[in-house]
């Protein structure tokens, strides 16, 4: 069957409607997402399928937004609890990090907690300071916690399906940029029309090469995808890995790729010190230093606050023309 | 009239509830005792002086009703039924407690099989996470309710709040049990309070919200019967603020002297619920002097043997630890 093309808007929407369907333990609330459909559409018309039963808006209450999906999620339903923008996650930190990531651990085993706490940061829309953070980094240090991030419409379907039918605790990052900006790799592109699913825990190549690895992960996916095509003008041939999970992570696939290539770029948006980048650096060094040929290169947002002006944002994050530029300089 | 319709509930109902809070009394002298021997290592919280809100509150409770607990919780996992040996085994950090040794005393009374999904060691986090619990019930439409003990010390953070917000909007089946001890810590509630009462606070959500003497057994239990019937008939929340005392310190590290005036912990130790209930069964008719101490000799010989055992079984394997991270490892 030939493949449809979606928004990841229109695809994240279409894997909640489709999971709702097929099990009626499966409920959505968050601020704005049941009248309104979300303030970014990714709830649209969920309430009018599934009713106000299913589909709620809560009060601006993060702590309780988690905590509810937690308490519902022992009581035998898969919450999926939406927190408006990643900055916010903040406020319900002890929820997802000191109960959600730690119940089943330290029960023995006695509970299971089934929920999704979808989320999105944004930058790259000059959202400020406060509205912009990919926080992934702070969350893990969470065993317990999954973690997902899609870069493309078909894995942010394939993955919110997945992390429905999960019994762990999954926070799913979305990434606001994707929603809105068109140039973008991952704001639409094909989705099978049959059900699929992507596994949680699995990277994927999105495009092949032998002289570099770019490992990236949502967002920067997209600038990563740019690169490589700009880069095979100069005749550089680079690997693009996206992590899709970013815990627990496939260390496997990024190490297999670096072995083919030699050459390591991770970039993603995290700020730079201990983020996302530093994992999978520090992972590629201990158990694959002698498949590098190189220096690894880590691009990141540097260790300062997102400036709102969208011009000094460009200039503060993860660009393809950064990524084009550190991977001329590793390949001579 | 005779003596058992004074007291309107069944002499095996009071006989419960007083073999109950002797269980938690004994159980935890044992516990003090234990710490104080260096036999247990971490945060031990005991729950002495307090037992007549977890008898009362549990005792009217059904099976399937779900309670929320906190870090000062093995009496709430003693009144509910988990075993005293995996308590105990928890407390020491055995593979017998009841989280094989890996939650230790805060989270002792965890029992799934007895509907206690959750005992934080965070002060107010229970409270939006029994709210969902309830959010499942009403989703099924069950007579069901999400019960979560706290202290007054969690009813200043702003768990609280959203979470009775949220319960009252959303008329969510939660009974929410606020024990009084007045003090956080070595903290006395009055200094950090803004308002009038706990309950006053509560009822400002738009709930019923009683008070009820915790060390009076019965009137914890009659008050959360009234309380439930209002929230099994679809009303949503209530809330209860049992006034009560912790007879020990915070942890059992602290004494609990020095920061409480000496006359006060007089004046509650007079009240002592056990002594209190049973003195209203011995004035009834209901209870003789050797009742009581066949009680005490029961559970104190129970105690032994189970002390024993714990203290000779093995902890869990730690090669194991890593497979109850995740319920679908990658």
């Amino acid at each position: 069957m030939a493949d449809r093309e979606l928004t990841y808007v229109e695809a994240l929407n279409e894997g909640l409607r489709e999971e709702m369907r097929r099990d009626d333990s499966v409920i959505v609330f968050g601020e704005e997402v049941a009248a309104s459909g979300g303030v970014y559409k990714v709830t649209k018309d969920l309430l009018k399928e599934f009713g106000p039963k299913r589909v709620l808006d809560t009060p601006i209450s993060e702590i309780a937004i988690v905590g509810a999906a937690i308490g519902a999620a022992l009581n035998g339903l898969r919450p999926v609890a939406e927190l408006m923008f990643f900055d916010f996650a903040g406020i319900a930190f002890d929820q997802i990090v000191t109960h959600a990531s730690k119940m089943r651990f330290m029960s023995g085993g006695q509970v299971k907690l089934p929920l999704v706490v979808r989320t999105q940061y944004s930058l790259g829309r000059a959202y400020g300071s406060q509205h912009t953070q990919f926080l992934a980094a702070s969350f893990m240090q969470a065993p317990g916690l999954k973690i997902v991030a899609p870069s493309t419409p078909k894995d942010a379907k394939g993955l919110i399906k997945s992390s429905i039918r999960d019994d762990d605790p999954v926070l799913f990052i979305e990434s606001g940029a994707l929603y809105v900006n068109r140039t973008y790799y991952g704001y639409k592109g094909p989705v099978p029309e049959e059900e699929y699913l992507i596994p949680i825990g699995k990277a994927e190549v999105k495009r092949s090469g032998d002289d570099i690895s770019i490992v990236a992960v949502s967002r920067v996916v997209s600038e990563a995808m740019a690169a490589a095509e700009q880069l095979s003008a100069y005749g550089i041939k680079a690997e693009v890995v996206d992590l899709r999970t970013i815990m627990p992570m496939d260390y496997q696939t990024v190490l297999e790729s670096v072995k083919r290539t030699n050459r390591l770029i991770v970039a993603e948006d995290s700020v730079k010190t201990c983020g996302v980048s530093a994992e999978v650096a520090s992972h590629v060094c201990e158990y694959g230093f002698d498949y590098l040929e190189a220096p690894i290169i880590r691009l990141n947002s540097p260790p300062m606050p997102a400036p709102q002006s969208a011009e000094l944002e460009r200039r503060y994050m993860v660009t393809s023309d950064k990524i084009v530029e550190a991977a001329r300089r590793l390949v001579v | 009239m005779n003596s058992h319709q004074q007291l309107l509930i069944s002499r095996d109902k009071l006989l419960t509830m007083l073999r109950k809070m002797i269980e938690i009394r004994m159980f935890e002298e044992r516990v003090e005792k234990l710490y104080r021997e260096g036999r247990i290592q971490g945060p031990t919280h005991l729950y002495i002086g307090q037992e007549g809100v977890a008898v009362g509150v549990v005792e009217a409770l059904e099976k399937d009703d779900v309670v929320i607990s906190t870090y000062r919780g093995h009496g709430h996992g003693i009144a509910r039924g988990v075993p005293m040996k995996a308590v105990l085994g928890e407390i020491l950090g055995k593979s017998v407690g009841t989280c094989k040794g890996l939650g230790g005393s805060m989270h002792a009374p965890i029992s799934a099989e007895h509907n206690i999904p959750l005992a934080t060691a965070i002060v107010g986090s229970g409270l939006p996470i029994a709210v969902g619990v309830a959010l499942g019930f009403k989703y099924r439409e069950s007579r069901n309710v999400a019960v979560t003990f706290f202290g007054d010390g969690a009813v200043n953070t702003g768990a609280f709040h959203e979470a009775l917000n949220l319960a009252a909007a959303w008329k969510l089946p939660v009974l929410f049990v606020c024990e009084n001890n007045l003090y956080a810590m070595t903290t006395p509630i009055k200094s950090v309070f803004a308002g009038e009462s706990i309950a006053g606070r509560a009822a400002c959500y738009g709930m019923p919200a009683y008070t009820a003497l915790g060390s009076d057994v019965l009137e914890v239990y009659e008050t959360t019967l009234k309380a439930l019937e209002k929230i099994r008939a679809g009303g949503g929340p209530a809330f209860i603020e049992c006034r009560t005392y912790r007879f020990k310190g915070h942890g059992a590290y602290d004494l609990g002297t020095g920061y409480r005036p000496k006359v006060e912990i007089e004046e509650w130790l007079k009240r002592d619920p056990i002594k209190s209930l049973a003195e209203k069964m011995k004035s009834a008719g209901l209870l003789r002097d050797e009742e009581w101490k066949m009680i005490e000799d029961d559970v104190s010989k129970q105690l032994e043997a189970i002390v024993n055992e714990v203290l000779n079984s093995p902890v869990y394997g730690y090669e194991e630890l890593a497979s109850l991270v995740y319920s679908n490892p990658v």
